[in-house]
């Protein structure tokens, strides 16, 4: 590979490459190699279609790519000029392809894209609902060129930003285009990359680095993966561009050591350039030298934060430290160096900024998050895979339109962005939009771009489980309230989960949440609790089913009551094959589940073919079994039972009477019997409640002769129990009947919100009451 | 031997220009401990105690570094190195029920070696396939959708067949 000399030289061979490697109406089969389709096998369906080019004699160029996206469907094929994409390819397709498309330029209809078997198949790429809504800024190049050969970069415009900035830009100006497209960091919160680069340059000493963060340790997440594997030109070339404009002459990518291919590709790339002449001594004869060096990590998820990565580069443990100094100032980068440190994905979308304008970015996504995001998609959506959308995207047309909806068009519950710093969005979040702004009003973060889609058989209290037993085990030991407080909050999930939750285990869980993330250093620590917190926010009643009726609605947990539903069961008898520990038992006529000898092992749930094995609360059992009856109208009573005040409230018409408490008995007596109620409140003069006067007042003073003309407020001084609208019926009804009050007045902050009678009460759960004695009887 | 052969300014590259020589040595102390990892599968104590001299620094800062990563590995592991894929995709879809069939099938749990070094078994955090959840590895081989009957007794099928 020859050594470019100059600009120029660069220019000219952009121009020969673009007319041979990559020229239009070439006959192009693009491979998807990413690590998905590798391990489905697209080695063999490269090398199949290279024997049948051979024998065909045809001119068709095989390029084994990065990752094309679509990772539920690999392996992936790209065939160019025709632009059709196939999906699960396999080698003994190898000739109909060559003979069929690159020939003949007719689709193979066994391998084209069709959603479900009732539609007409799509062979376009282009309107496939995967890639339709999709725009490529980061990916412009995974999955279109050859990782391993730099013409394909160069044919395909790269270097085209180094050769703008050697020519024709100073630093400054190149730090002010990044400011001004204010391109926002795709490693975790977001923080400005112009910003960031303005801040290392002004920072004292002559000495500085360029830091790529490739330690993308979130589980569930591949997009800086994708790029290193697939694009590692593009990194190298956003790297060039900082150290230009910051004055650098060292870089870094620490890499994961998980990612064998992508060290793998990382190390040709600085190879090829440097044989090249773009990285290395006087880089295009301008005297700019950079050099480019890999740092493997080593297992620890902590190293993506930036100080505890610094520490991994120089060699020693991977333990945050606090900052002042930043890594951006002396003292604070590798060895002291100030040094610019960026995610992957930030430096991938810097050459093509460079190349056409901050406006131009400032065009795609929203105000406050200008550009793409990349998300690896994954969970139970039907299109897995890698996807790069504008930022403002909602997160419906991702899942539903980019991602195929739910398997099994089952009903989604949850979203998990951002890993486990990030936090759990509530199915009524769906037609919020994807910025960073958004995601961290509802309590989540865009991270890394992790993005997990959750049905209704997922146990969010389990994902809080797994998640913070992920964080605690990643700990690096260094601050106490992370190092103990994760551990403690693991034990309570622990608790919950097996079924000896306590009352109070939330609020213990809430409050330790926030210690935690007062108390640590670093943003794992900071973090840790937001996948609790989240799922208690946003799904505590399934905390409080755990807690209170040892249940799991999602059947994760093994929580419950086994029984048989014996209308259903057909006698089958695989239930108490299935069964290890012979809690299934048989009489002439049914089959039972002994709870004593039951461990919940679900084995029986799972053997069931017709689902009459059922898991319920404690309570529907004893109800369903003693009682006879059905779930439906359990669920029904359970549902009234479990609802607050303030529905009742709103069942009823809305009337609050009021009396001053200078008034006299009579006067409360006429209020009454005119508005017809019997209780009233007695307020001050600014109207805040004092008290409440009811007909057991009345015969309370006709007993004790007491004047109709006596004050209100010298009569009653008693303490009185109000309710917040939020209470719920059952606890209400507790509290009532044990302190021997009928009327429950209703107050929020300071203001009276309403009353509720005992005759509220029955009138309400009156048509249930009858149900049951009707069934009884 | 490798530690006594290991060529500082090679691995340290150009940045070694600016530091002192101390400082070159702590930074390829992580690569070095990756490199004798490779070539005996594990860390042994006498390898990291001519480390310890070959590059000046503590055995007890590079014990130190060692147990703090979770890559490395003071005792021997197995031929094939099993890791079960617990990110959240992978969990999502059936990865705990993989590993617990995993480890009937082979009487070991996780993050231990069976007694004839045969196998390792592990968890890792994510392997980056989650389009194809659950995932797991043999070596550096990824296997991908194992779900259901047929394709977990396959994966133990790959998993016991002589490399």
């Amino acid at each position: 590979m020859e050594k470019l000399k100059d600009i120029e030289a660069l220019r000219n061979l952009r121009e020969h490459l673009k007319n041979d490697v990559l020229r239009p109406g070439k006959n192009t089969i693009k491979v998807c190699c990413g690590l998905p389709c590798s391990t489905l096998g697209s080695h063999k369906v490269a090398q199949a279609l290279e024997e049948e080019t051979s024998r065909s004699g045809l001119q068709v160029d095989i390029i084994k790519t990065g990752c094309q996206g679509l990772c539920q469907k690999g392996p992936l094929l790209q065939i160019e000029p025709h632009g059709f994409l196939y999906q699960r390819a396999h080698p003994a397709h190898a000739r109909e392809i060559i003979s069929n498309t690159c020939a003949a330029g007719i689709p193979v209809r066994e391998l084209i894209h069709r959603d479900s078997f009732l539609e007409e198949p799509e062979p376009l790429l282009q309107e496939v609902p995967f890639y339709k809504k999709q725009m490529k800024v980061a990916l412009r190049n995974t999955g279109n060129i050859d990782p391993f050969n730099i013409h394909h970069y160069i044919a395909a415009g790269g270097y085209t930003a180094l050769e703008k900035i050697l020519t024709s830009m100073t630093a400054d100006q190149v730090i002010e285009e990044m400011r001004k497209s204010n391109l926002r960091g795709r490693g975790g919160a977001g923080f400005p990359a112009g910003v960031k680069w303005a801040h290392t340059k002004r920072a004292p000493g002559t000495i500085k680095m360029v830091i790529a963060n490739g330690d993308e340790g979130d589980p569930g997440a591949f997009m800086d993966r994708s790029i290193m594997e697939g694009d590692p030109h593009s990194l190298l070339e956003g790297m060039l561009t900082c150290a230009y404009a910051i004055d650098a002459h060292f870089g870094f990518i620490y890499v994961r050591h998980e990612y064998p291919l992508a060290i793998k590709t990382l190390k040709t790339a600085i190879r090829q350039a440097e044989e090249t002449g773009l990285l290395g001594k006087n880089i295009l004869g301008t005297g700019f030298d950079f050099t480019v060096h890999i740092r493997e990590g080593a297992g620890a998820f902590v190293c993506g934060e930036a100080t505890a990565l610094v520490a991994s580069i120089e060699g020693n443990r991977g333990f945050p430290h606090a900052r002042p100094p930043r890594v951006s100032e002396p003292g604070g980068g590798p060895w002291g160096y100030p040094s610019n440190l960026n995610n992957v994905e930030t430096y991938a979308c810097v050459p093509p900024i460079i190349e056409r304008g901050a406006d131009w970015f400032l065009g795609i996504g929203t105000q406050g998050s200008p550009g793409t995001k990349v998300f690896s998609l994954a969970g139970k959506v039907k299109n897995t895979g890698l996807v790069e959308v504008p930022m403002g995207i909602t997160l419906r047309e991702i899942i539903y339109d980019i991602g195929g909806g739910i398997i099994g068009n089952r009903k989604i519950k949850a979203v998990q962005t951002g890993g486990p710093s990030g936090g759990c969005i509530p199915e009524q979040f769906l037609d919020l939009p994807v910025d960073f702004d958004s995601l961290w009003k509802v309590g989540s973060i865009m991270g890394s771009g992790g993005m997990v889609v959750m049905d209704e058989d997922n146990c969010m209290v389990d994902v809080a489980k797994f998640f913070l037993s992920f964080t605690q085990a990643e700990s690096c030991g260094k601050c106490p309230p992370c190092r103990i407080g994760t551990y403690r909050m693991l034990e309570i999930l622990e608790r919950i989960t097996s079924g000896h939750g306590e009352e109070g285990d939330i609020e213990r869980l809430e409050h330790l949440g926030k210690l935690v993330k007062m108390g640590s250093l670093c943003g794992l620590g900071q973090s840790a609790p937001n996948p609790v917190l989240t799922t208690i926010q946003y799904f505590r009643d399934e905390y409080e089913e755990h807690v209170k009726d040892k249940y799991c609605r999602a059947k994760v947990c093994n929580l419950g009551i086994f029984l048989v539903d014996h209308d259903e069961c057909i006698l089958c008898g695989l239930c108490k094959q299935a069964c290890a520990f012979g809690a299934v038992k048989e009489t002439r006529r049914s089959f039972f589940i002994d709870r004593d000898s039951c461990t919940r092992c679900k084995a029986c749930y799972y053997a069931c073919p017709i689902d009459a094995v059922k898991i319920v609360k404690q309570r529907f059992a004893r109800l369903e079994e003693e009682l006879k009856i059905p779930s439906e109208e359990i669920a029904v009573i359970e549902r009234r039972t479990r609802m607050r005040l303030r529905d009742i409230l709103e069942s009823k018409p809305y009337e609050i009477v009021m009396i001053n408490r200078n008034c006299c008995i009579a006067d409360a007596v006429r209020t009454m019997s005119e508005k017809n109620v019997s209780g009233i409140f007695v307020v001050d003069e600014q109207e805040r409640l004092v008290s409440i006067f009811t007909e057991r007042d009345i015969v309370r003073c006709v007993f004790n002769n007491t004047p109709t003309s006596e004050s209100l407020e010298n009569l009653i001084m008693r303490d009185i129990t109000v309710f917040d609208p939020s209470t719920e019926v059952s606890s209400a009804i507790s509290i009532a009947s044990r302190k021997k009050i009928r009327h429950l007045p209703v107050v929020e902050g300071n203001k009276i919100v309403g009353m509720i009678t005992f005759r509220d009460l029955v009138s309400y759960l009156l048509p249930e009451i009858c149900f049951m004695a009707e069934t009884m009887y | 031997m490798l530690a006594e052969a290991l060529d500082i300014d090679e691995q340290i590259g150009e940045v070694g220009r600016i530091l002192h020589a101390q400082e070159k040595k702590k930074g390829v102390l992580i690569h070095a401990l990756h490199q004798i990892q490779e070539d005996n599968g594990y860390l042994p104590e006498d390898i990291l105690r001519k480390l310890s001299r070959n590059l000046n620094i503590a055995l007890s800062e590079i014990y130190s570094v060692a147990s703090f990563y979770k890559m490395f590995h003071f005792t021997p592991r197995g031929r094939k190195i099993v890791k079960v894929c617990l990110g959240t995709a992978c969990y999502v879809r059936g990865a705990a029920k993989l590993l617990s069939t995993l480890e009937k099938e082979f009487a070991v749990k996780s993050g231990n070696t069976t007694e004839d070094l045969a196998m390792t078994l592990e968890t890792v955090g994510c392997v980056g396939c989650c389009g194809l959840a659950p995932v797991a590895t043999i070596n550096e081989d990824v296997v991908g959708e194992i779900i259901g009957e047929k394709k977990t007794g396959a994966f133990v099928s790959a998993i016991r067949e002589e490399a």
